[in-house]
């Protein structure tokens, strides 16, 4: 198999197991990857909501910022350098997510950013970028980096994701340790004989894991883990639609270089010392769109009856002018409706605002609607 | 008797006098997946073979239906529009779109019949 510009697919770790499972396999992001199962797109959706499911995610960057005097501070700010996110006051054993941002403010990529809860590796951070953007990410980052700081993209783990309401439950019966991590931290198990490293995250807005296997030990793991009565392997189409759903931003899609993350309506993942003070590329934007507003805004919207509104969609106000574009669409199969998420100017982005969105060169009834479509079920401390 | 018709587009004709029933088959809904929309013609609506004149969305993407050959719309399987995943369940029997009274007969001659549709799924056309 070779994508669009011929040059060779590559596989991750588990393609073999992908295979023996009978998924249907399509070019992404430069990788032959799993797009479905034989249950299907809209029952492993479903699935995922209703138990657990298992995604390789190995396609994804997987890289280290390391500061060369171990301290946690010498890399966290080379790091700031690049990303509107406070990594400083990030505790050891958290995860943050945040974006890598072009000198105007536009958003190269997004990612999760981690500092390791062992002290034995004090003064490195751990990265996780899109695939599709890993190579000019690294770029990015090794060309911005001060001296004394590196950066080392690594191909020793497969990443798995494990999500939905059992996934923690069938983790903790091999390690009692994973029922214990809050939301958005890192930490160590056995499972299934493997020594991992996981963090309590994912992008369906379910609870669940992010599991990083070493290369040689991953397609048993993933056996074992599939093999559990409460996991059914998921592929990247039931991915698009739950993190659709979600209201979570797809990269090359809902952001990208033309997009701010205040437009994108992701401000809240930039810290308060961080707006204060900037010094991250793009910061008079960014500051000036909170202070003023940006002048569109990413939201939510549910088109009427039971007509999906894809990406590139045009968006019109009622008085017929054009306002916006659909940037993700399609079929909510828990919301069991269509849903969408797209930018429109500032003045129509208000909740309950009617819309129209230009389907097949009819005008199809909408409405902007709050995000996610299905609540996020994060294990968030209530304390 | 009733005689069926394929399109090299996937859609099927069932032919009973001058009448024909139009779906999309089994093999067509595979490559769909779980059809989650489904907008038939208005009854009454003249169409030229190979136009447009339903649209089939599932989870991945939307389809045209096209028309197997020239005709006017004389009913719509209405039942569709609120159970679109019907037509994965029953696509070649109870998931049919729309009945066409036939313009042209002739034109049935363009179309395949079992084995050569069977014949070019094959080749992943």
């Amino acid at each position: 198999m070779t994508d669009n510009s011929g040059s060779p697919l590559r596989r991750t770790p588990l393609y073999d197991e992908h295979v023996r499972l009978g998924a249907k396999m399509v070019p992404f992001a430069g990788y032959e990857m799993p797009v479905q199962y034989p249950l299907g797109v809209l029952k492993e959706h479903l699935w995922t909501r209703d138990k657990a499911g298992l995604f390789d995610v190995s396609h994804m960057g997987i890289a280290y910022v390391h500061a060369a005097d171990h301290r946690h501070e010498t890399a966290a700010r080379a790091l700031e350098a690049l990303c509107p996110a406070d990594f400083v006051n990030l505790a050891p054993g958290q995860q943050r997510y945040s974006q890598l941002l072009a000198a105007d403010g536009g958003i190269l990529d997004d990612l999760m950013v981690a500092r390791p809860v062992d002290p034995a590796h004090a003064g490195t951070l751990c990265l996780v970028v899109n695939a599709g953007c890993k190579v000019a990410d690294y770029a990015h980052i090794a060309a911005h980096l001060p001296s004394g700081v590196t950066l080392a993209p690594s191909d020793d783990f497969a990443l798995l994701a494990l999500q939905g309401p059992a996934a923690v439950a069938v983790l903790s019966d091999h390690d009692r340790r994973v029922a214990g991590m809050g939301f958005m931290t890192t930490g160590a198990a056995s499972i299934a004989g493997v020594d991992v490293g996981l963090s309590r995250s994912g992008y369906t807005g379910e609870d669940g894991c992010e599991i990083f296997v070493p290369v040689e030990k991953a397609a048993g793991f993933w056996r074992s883990l599939a093999g559990d009565a409460r996991v059914q392997p998921i592929g990247l189409g039931a991915r698009d639609s739950l993190r659709l759903e979600a209201g979570l931003c797809l990269y090359g899609h809902d952001i990208d270089t033309t997009t701010s993350p205040i437009e994108a309506g992701l401000a809240w993942s930039i810290q308060k010392r961080r707006r204060v003070e900037g010094g991250f590329p793009g910061a008079a934007r960014v500051q000036r769109e909170l202070r003023d507003g940006p002048s569109r805004l990413r939201v939510g919207i549910r088109p009427d009856g039971r007509a999906p509104a894809r990406e590139g969609t045009e968006i019109r106000a009622k008085d017929g002018r054009v306002i916006g574009k659909i940037t993700s669409g399609g079929f909510g199969p828990t919301a069991n409706a269509p849903v969408a998420m797209g930018y429109v100017e500032r003045a129509s982005a208000a909740l309950g605002t009617y819309i129209d969105l230009m389907v097949r060169g009819k005008p199809l009834p909408a409405t902007i609607a709050a995000m996610p479509f299905t609540p996020h079920r994060y294990a968030r401390k209530t304390t | 008797m009733a005689k069926d018709y394929f399109t090299k587009d996937h859609e099927w004709i069932r032919v009973e006098g001058d009448v024909g029933t139009v779906g999309i088959t089994a093999y067509a809904t595979g490559q769909l997946g779980d059809v989650v929309f489904v907008e038939v013609p208005e009854v009454g609506r003249k169409v030229k073979a190979h136009e447009a004149c339903a649209v089939v969305e599932s989870v991945k993407a939307a389809s045209d239906i096209y028309a197997p050959v020239s005709g006017e719309v004389v009913d719509v399987n209405g039942e569709l529009t609120t159970t679109p995943a019907m037509v994965n369940e029953s696509p070649e029997a109870r998931a049919w779109f729309y009945k066409l009274k036939i313009a042209d007969p002739k034109e049935l001659a363009g179309l395949m019949d079992k084995a050569t549709y069977d014949a070019h799924c094959e080749t992943g056309a």
